[in-house]
C-alpha cells in the first residue's frame, strides 16, 4: 500500500475515533499537535487502527513511536 | 468503607489462570485462581452484609466473553488498563445497569407471546398434544428451560403477563393441562388472550398493573409484532429475540434486563398481590357509591416505624415509587436505619393495608424531618400504586396530624418535585387542605389547630 494511501486511512480512523473532522496529519504531527490525543484516546487510537489494518503491534512499537510517519512505517512493515 | 455514606460499586475481579499449579490451583490456597475465586466470593459476602455496596461482576462478563476478548496484553503493558477497548462499552453498560437501578430505573415485567415463544408451535393449529413442550417433542427443552428461567424471575418479583393472539380458553389450555408446562395461570398476573392488536392489549396491561411502559419487557418471537410494539409503544422494551428458539436464552442472560437495586423475601407475593387487585377491580362494579365499597372491604392498616425487620422493604419501596411519590428522594437500607435512628431529627411511618382479599404489606413511607419545634417537613410521602382511592392519603395524614398535635407542632410543610412521573400528586397537598406558601413554588402548609379529622374506612391495627 502507498504510504500516501496509509496516512489517509489512518486520518480517517483520527477523525472517526477523535470525533473531529478538522484533523489534517502528516508525517510529522505528534500527540501534541491534536488537542483530543491524549493518553486515553491513544490507546483507542491503536485499537483502531489495528482492527482496520487488521494488524497487532507489540509493545515496544506502541512506545518507539515518536511521530506519526514512525506509526505509518509500521504499519507500512506489518500490512506488507 | 464503613464510613462512606453514599453507594459504592466494586467490580470484581476478572479470574486469571497463572497455571503456575496447572489444574492443582484449584486444590490449594496459594494459586492465584483459588485467590481469585475466593476474593470475588468475599466481595460478594460484604456486598451481602453491606447494603450500600454493589458489585459490578467483570467476573461473569469475562465468562461470557473470554479472557482473551477481555484482555489485551499489549495495551495492558503500556498503559495498565486491565480491561480491553472492546470490553470497554459493555463493563461501562453493567455499572450503568447498576445506577439506573439505583435511580428507580429498571423491569418490574415481563409481558410474554405464548406460540412459539412460551412453548414450540400454535396451540390453536397443533392442539395441546402436539406443541413443543419438554423432553419430549422437537425442541421442547428450549422452551421449557426459558419458562424455568421466568419462573425464578416471578419467584424474584417481576410481574408476568401473557399477551397472546388466541381464543382465552385454548391460550389457557396448556397452562392448564400440559404436564411439562413450568408456568401455571397462579404464576400469570394478568393474562389476556384475544384478537385484538398486541399494542391494545399491552396498554390494557399497563392500566391493570398501573406501571410505566418503560418497566415492561415484552417477549416475542414474531418480528413483525415485536416491531408494531416497539413503534408504538417505544418506551417498552422489545429485545430482539434470534430466530432459533435455542438461541432466546443465552441471548436475555446477555441483555441483563433485570437489573436491580434491591430484593426482600416479599417480592415473591408481588403476584398473587396484582391477581387480588383484578379481583378488587370487579368488586368495585358491585357497589353505586365509593363509601359503601370502601366499608365492605373491612380495611386496616398497622401502623410502624421503620422497624428492623422493615428496612429492606422501606428502602425498596423508596427506590422503586414513582408515581405517587411526593419528592423521590431515594434511600438505601442503611440511610433507612440511620433515619429512623435520628429520633432528634426526623419522625418516620410505615403503614401496612389488609383487606378482606387480602394483605397488600406495607404500602406507605413517610419521613418527617423536624425542621424547627414548631414546624414538621415531609421529606417523603409515597404510596404504592396498588392502593389509590381507598382513602390511605386521608388515614396516612390523620396520623401525621395527630403526631404533630402530641408533639407541639404548629405546622406542617409539604413539597411536590416534579419528576417525569409523579403528575398524578401534584395536587396532593392543595387537595388534602394545605395551603399555598406565598412567593415559594410547590409547597404547602397545613396549620395544625385547623385540622379538621378526616373520614376514613381504614381501622388502625
Amino acid at each position: 500500500m502507498e504510504r500516501t494511501e496509509i496516512l489517509s486511512q489512518v486520518t480517517d480512523i483520527f477523525r472517526d475515533v477523535l470525533d473531529n473532522e478538522e484533523i489534517v496529519l502528516t508525517e510529522n504531527t505528534t500527540a501534541n499537535d491534536v488537542e483530543e490525543w491524549d493518553s486515553l484516546s491513544h490507546i483507542q487510537l491503536i485499537v483502531a487502527i489495528e482492527k482496520h489494518f487488521k494488524i497487532k503491534f507489540t509493545s515496544p512499537e506502541i512506545l518507539s513511536w515518536k511521530n506519526v510517519g514512525e506509526l505509518l512505517e509500521t504499519i507500512a512493515k506489518k500490512s506488507a | 468503607m464503613q464510613e462512606i455514606n453514599g453507594k459504592t460499586i466494586i467490580c470484581n475481579y476478572p479470574e486469571i489462570d497463572d497455571s503456575a499449579f496447572g489444574q492443582y490451583g484449584n486444590k490449594t490456597e496459594n494459586s492465584a485462581i483459588f485467590q481469585f475465586r475466593k476474593l470475588n466470593f468475599l466481595l460478594d459476602e460484604f456486598a451481602a452484609q453491606n447494603p450500600n455496596v454493589f458489585i459490578c461482576d467483570l467476573s461473569s462478563l469475562q465468562n461470557k466473553f473470554g479472557r482473551d476478548f477481555c484482555f489485551d496484553s499489549s495495551v495492558y503493558t503500556s498503559t495498565e488498563m486491565v480491561l480491553s477497548v472492546d470490553i470497554l462499552p459493555f463493563a461501562a453498560q453493567r455499572i450503568v445497569d447498576i445506577a439506573a437501578a439505583l435511580k428507580g430505573k429498571f423491569k418490574k415485567c415481563l409481558i410474554m407471546d405464548l406460540d412459539n415463544t412460551l412453548w414450540g408451535g400454535v396451540i390453536g393449529d397443533d392442539g395441546i398434544e402436539n406443541i413443543q413442550l419438554g423432553h419430549g417433542l422437537g425442541i421442547g427443552k428450549a422452551f421449557s428451560e426459558l419458562q424455568l428461567w421466568i419462573k425464578q424471575l416471578k419467584e424474584r418479583g417481576i410481574i408476568l403477563a401473557v399477551c397472546s393472539k388466541n381464543n382465552e380458553e385454548t391460550a389457557k389450555d396448556p397452562f392448564e393441562k400440559h404436564p411439562e408446562m413450568v408456568l401455571k395461570l397462579s404464576d400469570i398476573a394478568v393474562f389476556v388472550a384475544n384478537w385484538n392488536t398486541k399494542v391494545e392489549n399491552i396498554m390494557n396491561i399497563r392500566q391493570i398493573l398501573n406501571i410505566g411502559y418503560d418497566s415492561m419487557v415484552f417477549i416475542d418471537d414474531n418480528p413483525f409484532e415485536r416491531n408494531i410494539v416497539r413503534e408504538n409503544l417505544p418506551e417498552v422494551t422489545v429485545p430482539e429475540l434470534p430466530e432459533d428458539p435455542a438461541d432466546y436464552l443465552e441471548f436475555l442472560y446477555n441483555e441483563n434486563l433485570f437489573e436491580t437495586a434491591s430484593f426482600s423475601s416479599g417480592d415473591k407475593d408481588r403476584t398473587k398481590q396484582y391477581q387480588v387487585e383484578a379481583q378488587r377491580v370487579s368488586e368495585r362494579k358491585k357497589f353505586d357509591d365509593e363509601n359503601g365499597f370502601l366499608k365492605s372491604l373491612n380495611m386496616v392498616s398497622s401502623v410502624d416505624g421503620f422497624t428492623k425487620f422493615l428496612t429492606p422493604r422501606i428502602a425498596q419501596l423508596t427506590q422503586r415509587s414513582n408515581q405517587f411519590n411526593l419528592r423521590t428522594i431515594r434511600y438505601t437500607e442503611e440511610d433507612i436505619s440511620r433515619l429512623e435512628a435520628d429520633t432528634n431529627g426526623h419522625k418516620c411511618f410505615s403503614f401496612t393495608l389488609e383487606d378482606r382479599f387480602g394483605d397488600n404489606g406495607m404500602i406507605c413511607v413517610i419521613v418527617l424531618d423536624k425542621k424547627t419545634p414548631e414546624t414538621l417537613f415531609i421529606d417523603t410521602w409515597l404510596m404504592s400504586c396498588r392502593v389509590l382511592k381507598r382513602g390511605m392519603e386521608n388515614f396516612t395524614l390523620n396520623t401525621i396530624v395527630r403526631y404533630a398535635c402530641q408533639n407541639g407542632y404548629k405546622e406542617i410543610i409539604g413539597e411536590y418535585i416534579p419528576t417525569l412521573k409523579n403528575a398524578m400528586v401534584k395536587e396532593h397537598y392543595p387537595s388534602l387542605g394545605f395551603k399555598p406558601i406565598k412567593g415559594v413554588d410547590n409547597q404547602w402548609v397545613l396549620k395544625v389547630e385547623d385540622y379538621q379529622e378526616k373520614q376514613v374506612f381504614i381501622k388502625e391495627k
